[in-house]
């Protein structure tokens, strides 16, 4: 019989007990004492988010699939249960063996957004380990970690021993091998980590700053740790191992089906898009293993919905005999598609046609820009006509639903750029009225909606300047005045996003070491949760600046092309000379063809594989 | 064909809700690849209903769910299959065919026994006539219903009270409730059988 580190009472107090309790079908079950290594894998956010998270659940089987470890989840617990276990000083635990985290040998976080660094402070202080590297002692677990937000690793750095960079599938192995060579001398395992690609070790790097606060230099302290880290790559997509045991949840999860990763990396080269640049090249896996991981995932899982996941779902070259397989597999089965982001084109129609209620569904334009001109300036390859007929054809199809997504504050942007929005969901608007009324189904609506573009690092917007959140609301004011002033009005939403959120995002992507005081602050003051709406509180943010003498302006200025940037050190593949040359197209206005039209020369090829190599020997 | 499952709850599974159960078992009858029988429509489900949904923190020996099947499995077989992809602490115990036209299990149930592990020496609270105790009605004021019609039986075992009482739509008394009525706070409740009106198990 299986027992619970929290007690019954307190079990029956919180929201949701299943959170805590762990034993879920196929939960990887070993003896604690026959391992050498424990590691507790950390999402640092709330149990139903961590579980949708594809890559916890690759890296939990990757370190399980070693007989010498046992890897164990660990999640924020939510905001009822943090309050009792600070009252009762309750240690936090781990779900699978429910052992204080304490207990492990190391505990490693996978970051997917900034706004998570808080919370990786409270897993931290509730598990009662000190929060900077530089305090903790060898008896403390060694921490890491890894995500997507830790290709600018720098805002939490000092909290971090080492961090990994790039795809956890290839050199973890490695790692963990040393950690038992070296696990009695701490200090002696990172600096023999720090030689492994891919690791980055903070504590062994000092950075200089100039007067004005800008990096003056950044170096290791030691000859034999490596000046720049090189990201890490799967360049054989069908080399990755199925996941042999996915857990299965009690509670609903955000995700609550299999996620079937049909690609990594983009063609298309957004210029605002971080995920298009870290994540080159493109890798497809083969028609073939899709196949094969779909099926057996939902053998596995036994759910009763399977969505496509990638950048770009109609890029894939295989698409259309990879959705024609699963809408058959599906129908039998009683098996939901959850279709992932396509281009709307006759295809597509065709095959939501097949697998959603067209009532129900709405057609989704992520268009960024309301004029062609800023279009060009961020090379996101969709025009006007691309928009306006597809609805056309939808429309007559039988929908009535569209989604427009745009963006804010992009470089060069006018308030003519911020009019084009309301114009274009207007001619949208007037394309449904053009169609035959009998033809028609009821009213159509349009839902636009804006977040405020946050410049990321290893982007070709990396450089660009952001604005105030004051600023961010008038710009979002004039796109809703604008389009009150239409014609058919009515029929159009709009909504923003919190532009303090975005501010705050601004300053971690492009954020140096002296952060990790802010964030430590912030969590002091009590910040946490910050990606939830409800939970997030921009006064005590703006506190934790003042306290620490630090401002948001400084890291969301304009940066100049020779400034030595916080993330510098790393190698993403992508070449700065690449960005470089992007961002004066974009300021001219541009447009720069995808992977497949021809090669930019970008240096990704040199990982030797995907897209690069495609109709080439 | 229709079909009634018996089930045990067990161990940190009582911390999972009634809604997540019937999730569970969705979920689990396509893991056991069990020919369910879908509803028909745009989003088909599967045909399944529990017969009495059980609280948070409440262990039990027999649940029972009914679905129906599109074929025949042999019973072993399909306990066999189901227990193979059960999580620690839910155990399939039986599988038997119903006539096709017989009640839902919900429908037909009337009565449960509990045994509540617990300290009690004096059970004379409850020997009275009628056993006032204060309930919330559902628009939140505080009302005395008296219990004692509900409370078919008690009595003192090893380890606690073993007692049975009404369960299903006329008439449910939660076990809690009967605690209330000792003024025990401190206690931990294992459903053992559930029965129909004419007192036979499910
Ligand atoms: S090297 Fe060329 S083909 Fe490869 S990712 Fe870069 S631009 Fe695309």
């Amino acid at each position: 019989m299986n027992n619970t580190f929290l007690n019954e009472d307190i079990l029956l107090k919180v929201e949701k007990p299943a959170r805590y309790i762990g034993n879920e079908p196929n939960m990887c079950v070993k003896n604690p004492d026959n391992v050498e290594i424990r590691i507790g894998l950390c999402f640092p956010d709330v149990y139903e988010i961590g579980m949708s998270n594809i890559g916890i659940q690759i890296i939990y089987e990757l370190f399980n699939r070693r007989e010498d470890t046992y890897c164990e989840r660990v999640f924020s617990p939510w905001h009822d249960l943090d309050k009792i276990m600070r009252e009762k000083s309750i240690p936090l635990f781990t779900l699978e063996s429910q052992s204080p985290v304490r207990d492990m040998n190391m505990l490693g976080f996978s970051m997917g957004y900034e706004m998570c660094y808080t919370n990786v402070l409270q897993v931290l202080d509730l598990s009662g380990i000190p929060l900077y590297s530089k305090d903790r002692s060898e008896d403390d677990p060694i921490i890491f970690g890894g995500g997507t937000c830790t290709y600018n690793p720098e805002p939490i750095a000092d909290f971090f021993d080492f961090l990994y960079i790039g795809e956890a599938e290839t050199r973890y192995d490695e790692v963990l091998d040393l950690y038992k060579k070296y696990r009695h001398d701490k200090r002696r395992f990172l600096r023999e980590v720090s030689h492994v690609d891919g690791i980055y070790v903070p504590s062994l790097y000092s950075v200089q700053y100039n007067q004005d606060g800008t990096i003056k230099s950044f170096t290791p302290k030691y000859e034999d740790v490596p000046s720049i880290i090189k990201r890490q790559v799967v360049t054989d997509m069908d080399s990755v191992r199925f996941i042999d045991k996915p857990i299965v949840p009690f509670i609903k999860v955000t995700q609550d089906r299999v996620v079937l990763e049909i690609m990594r990396g983009c063609i298309r080269g957004c210029r605002f898009c971080q995920a298009g640049m870290i994540y080159r090249p493109l890798r497809e896996h083969s028609l073939e293993y899709l196949k094969d991981y779909a099926v057996k995932m939902l053998e596995l899982t036994g759910a009763d919905e399977i969505s496509l996941s990638s950048l770009s779902s109609s890029d894939f070259s295989r698409i259309e005999e990879l959705l024609a397989f699963l809408i058959d597999y599906t129908s039998v089965k009683k098996i939901n598609i959850s279709l992932p982001s396509l281009r709307i084109d006759s295809f597509s129609l065709d095959v939501m046609n097949k697998v959603q209620d067209v009532k129900k569904s709405s057609l989704t334009f992520a268009a960024e820009a309301g004029t062609q001109r800023l279009r060009d300036v961020i090379n996101k390859g969709i025009t006007e006509n691309d928009i306006l007929s597809g609805s056309l054809d939808a429309f007559r199809g039988g929908w009535n639903k569209v989604k427009m997504y745009f963006m804010l504050g992009l470089p060069t942007e006018t308030a003519e750029d911020r009019d084009g929005i309301g114009d274009l969901c207007e001619k949208i608007a007037e394309t449904y009225f053009s169609i035959p009324k009998e033809q028609r189904v009821g009213k159509v609506q349009i839902q636009a909606s804006s977040s405020f573009f946050v410049p990321k690092p290893f982007t070709p917007f990396q450089w660009a300047s952001m604005f105030s959140a004051d600023e961010y609301k008038n710009m979002a004011g004039q796109v809703k005045d604008h389009i009150r002033e239409q014609l058919n009005q009515k029929c159009i939403k709009y909504a923003w996003h919190d532009p303090d959120v975005s501010v705050l995002e601004g300053v971690f992507a492009r954020g140096d070491r002296k952060l990790s005081e802010l964030i430590e602050t912030a969590y002091h003051l009590g910040c946490m949760y910050d990606a939830w709406s409800d939970s997030f509180r921009p006064d005590l943010w703006e506190k934790a600046f003042e306290i620490c003498g630090l401002s948001p302006a400084f890291y969301n200025r304009e940066r100049k092309l020779d400034e030595i940037l916080p993330w510098d050190f790393i190698d993403i593949g992508v070449k700065k000379e690449f960005l470089i040359r992007e961002w004066n197209n974009a300021l001219n206005g541009v447009i720069t063809p995808n992977c497949r039209q021809q090669c930019s020369g970008c240096g990704a090829r040199m990982f030797e594989g995907g897209v690069c190599f495609e109709n080439k020997n | 064909m229709k079909i009634r499952i018996k089930f045990s709850k067990h161990g940190n599974t009582k911390y999972v809700g009634h809604l997540d159960i019937m999730r569970y078992f969705q979920k689990a009858m396509r893991r056991a690849d069990i020919p369910i029988r879908y509803s028909e429509g745009f989003s088909p489900h599967q045909v399944m209903s529990f017969a009495a949904p059980l609280g948070i923190g409440i262990e039990s020996d027999s649940e029972y769910l009914d679905i129906e099947v599109t074929d025949s499995i042999d019973s072993s077989e399909a306990i066999k299959r189901l227990n193979s992809v059960m999580c620690e602490g839910i155990k399939i115990i039986e599988w038997k065919q119903l006539p096709d036209n017989s009640k839902t299990a919900m429908s037909q149930v009337a009565s449960a026994d509990y045994f509540v592990l617990c300290e009690c020496n004096d059970i004379s609270p409850l020997d009275k006539a009628e056993i006032l105790v204060e309930k919330e009605t559902k628009s939140g004021e505080l009302k005395q219903v008296d219990i004692k019609p509900m409370l078919y039986s008690v009595k003192k075992t090893e380890g606690g009270l073993l007692m049975h009482v009404a369960q299903g739509s006329s008439g449910n008394l939660k076990p809690e409730t009967v605690m209330k009525a000792l003024r025990i706070d401190e206690y931990h409740i294992i459903r053992k059988a559930i029965y129909d009106i004419s007192g036979l198990t499910l």
